[in-house]
């Protein structure tokens, strides 16, 4: 046996372990998935309620954790448009999350240079076409590279943004800009969404979580969703296909940078400030952790990731000054051992064994 | 005239690839593009397919000039390219990877069918292994796919690159009759080989590339035969 033949052995011999769980699973009937999930989604819904023992965060606010944990979702699933199912690397994604906080801050806060004062609601579908002006801005010249060569340009864009921030006046500088209202709606003539209470913060979140999976989904399963699948799998034989690929790949990053700048939205209703500070490097890097932890290209995957991203550190507060360095140990553990991530995608697999053949350069025979 | 290319240069970088190559295809050949590594044939046949842009020169298709056209847009003028190598989709199944064939004309279920049953037809194999994903199956297998799924396109011109390469001696001589045959069915084909052997002798005609430069061409038997191609091509001396 060649070592090409052994390596494709081993691959598939995991792909078919992982296809197992997930036959069973589709294998239930449809009224049980249907109920499984419904006690799930009302339980995470209840998570701040009752607080359980274990997971809960004896350090910090469990409510915002959870939170966070949501817009950390928001932002992974979004990135994984771009890095799962296209295939592109982005490593600048903090900037669509920073656009998306900063459109809210300046459209709706009045103590913004143009203090328009539109209320949250508004400035949320803003946002998040600015971030898809920006996804389009940064994809038109930069999408033409492939590989590194695109890591880096997005990794630049990322420090643009914050340093623009960092640099404007108009954009509050280095301060930043305050006093952005939150999210609207009362209850009993109190307004739901305040600073003392972050579960509706975390309700809202999840839900927004829960509708950006359906549309993530039903994208998937399109033409644009195979056109993407194409591109990422061969993007030469997709283009010989007749896959107009840079038009799909543009596509792909201005609908990550949607979602990302939702998230961002979502970020700066409850926090009320934002400053450059929010958006470093190291927020971008964690994104695209979540991604490639769980598993790109599956959505599932990369909920786990953000989950494993955003609250392990906060659950684990006691380990404050090991924290980084445990998570990135688990990271280079991660990237031996599972690179496909913890809930990989199936294509995904398949393909990593291919590019592991193509690098053996094995000689192929029937 | 299907493919008339007039004096194409392509440059890699500063590096030049193509110093002006010329040749056409006819409606209904079969046309066979022989060289060495390094030559060209490869280059010429993205050049074709869009995928690498040309410098200078013209490139003509069924009576327009594509030299500027995008790649995808040229497939749906009908130049359908089987990529060389494993140019599969890998985490596609084979049935995925033959729908992407059709990706650009949009065939109804009916039209698909047909499709679908004609390939089939010609690669037996692939009917056997439609469910399987295609980055699991062997090189020789993986071939068939590539040309199943250019053929999914209903191509004029269809433009293959290195059908032979990696395979085994039994199957080489299998995928060219079954090239022979696809151009049967009425299908132009341009094949970039370095197997001169089964290539010219299944062409009507071929070019010899040399650094990028066309040094002979002619029909395929009169190359079989010629001395310098035989001391050259077929390690005959």
């Amino acid at each position: 046996m060649s070592t090409g033949e052994r390596l494709q052995a081993i691959d598939l011999r995991r792909v078919r372990a992982v296809s197992g769980m997930r036959r069973w699973w589709s294998r239930l009937p449809r009224g049980t998935r249907f109920a499984v999930l419904a006690v799930v989604a009302v339980l995470l819904y209840l998570l701040p309620v009752l607080n359980p023992p274990i997971i809960t965060t004896p350090d910090s606010d469990f409510a915002t954790v959870l939170f966070t944990v949501t817009t950390y979702c928001l932002a992974a699933l979004g990135l994984n448009v771009v890095v799962g199912m296209a295939g592109l690397l982005d490593l600048g994604y903090v900037g669509f999350y920073a656009v998306g906080a900063y459109s809210v801050a300046m459209f709706a806060s009045p103590s913004s240079s143009i203090a328009t004062k539109y209320p949250w609601l508004v400035c949320v579908p803003i946002a998040i076409a600015l971030s898809m002006i920006a996804g389009a801005i940064l994809g038109g010249p930069t999408l033409r590279l492939r590989g590194d060569y695109l890591a880096i340009v997005t990794l630049g864009f990322g420090e643009i943004v914050r340093l623009s921030a960092v640099n404007s006046p108009g954009l509050g500088a280095a301060a930043g800009i305050t006093s952005i209202p939150h999210p609207p709606g009362a209850l009993n003539g109190q307004p739901i969404f305040s600073v003392l209470d972050a579960k509706p913060y975390y309700w809202l979140g999840l839900t927004l979580v829960f509708v950006v999976v359906a549309l993530v989904r039903n994208i998937e399963n399109s033409r644009v969703g195979r056109s993407w699948l194409a591109i990422r799998e061969d993007e030469d034989a997709a283009e010989l296909m007749g896959v107009p690929t840079f038009k799909f790949k543009l596509w792909a990053f201005a609908i990550g940078a949607a979602v990302g700048g939702l998230s961002g939205a979502m970020f700066a209703g409850k926090q009320g400030f934002v400053s450059p500070d929010s958006f470093p490097v190291l927020t971008s890097v964690l994104f695209l952790a979540a991604v490639v932890v769980g598993g790109a290209g599956n959505r599932l995957g990369v909920i786990v990731g953000a989950i494993a991203v955003a609250y392990l550190p906060e659950r684990f507060r006691g380990f404050q000054n090991s924290r980084y360095m445990i998570f990135g140990l688990a990271l280079i553990l991660m990237s031996i051992f599972r690179p496909q991530g913890l809930i990989p995608n199936r294509r995904r697999e398949v393909e990593l064994a291919d590019r592991k053949l193509d690098e053996v350069g094995v000689e192929v025979n029937a | 005239m299907l493919l008339e290319i007039t004096d194409l240069q392509v440059f890699y970088g500063r590096i030049q690839a193509l110093h002006g190559v010329s040749l056409y295809v006819a409606q209904g050949e079969i046309v066979a593009l022989i060289g060495a590594n390094g030559a060209g044939k490869t280059t010429t046949m993205r050049a074709v397919s869009g995928l690498r842009p040309a410098a200078h020169g013209r490139i003509r298709f069924d009576g327009e000039d594509i030299t500027k056209l995008r790649a995808d847009l040229r497939v749906r003028r009908g130049i359908s390219q089987a990529p060389e190598g494993r140019g599969i989709f890998p985490g596609m199944t084979v049935l995925e990877n033959l729908d992407m064939g059709t990706y650009a004309r949009r065939p109804g279920r009916e039209q698909r069918q047909q499709d679908l049953e004609r390939v089939f037809g010609l690669f037996p194999r692939l009917k056997e292994r439609r469910m399987q994903v295609a980055g699991t199956m062997s090189g020789g297998e993986q071939q068939m796919l590539t040309i199943g799924r250019a053929l999914m396109a209903r191509p004029k011109l269809l433009l293959l690159d290195e059908p032979s390469m990696g395979l085994a001696p039994m199957l080489i001589s299998q995928i060219f009759s079954i090239i022979k045959e696809i151009n049967g069915q009425g299908v132009t084909v341009l094949v970039v080989e370095q197997n001169a052997q089964q290539s010219l002798s299944i062409a009507d005609r071929a070019y010899i590339l040399e650094t990028g430069l066309i040094v002979t061409q002619g029909k395929g038997r009169d190359l079989l035969a010629d001395p310098a191609v035989k001391a050259a091509y077929l390690g005959v001396a």
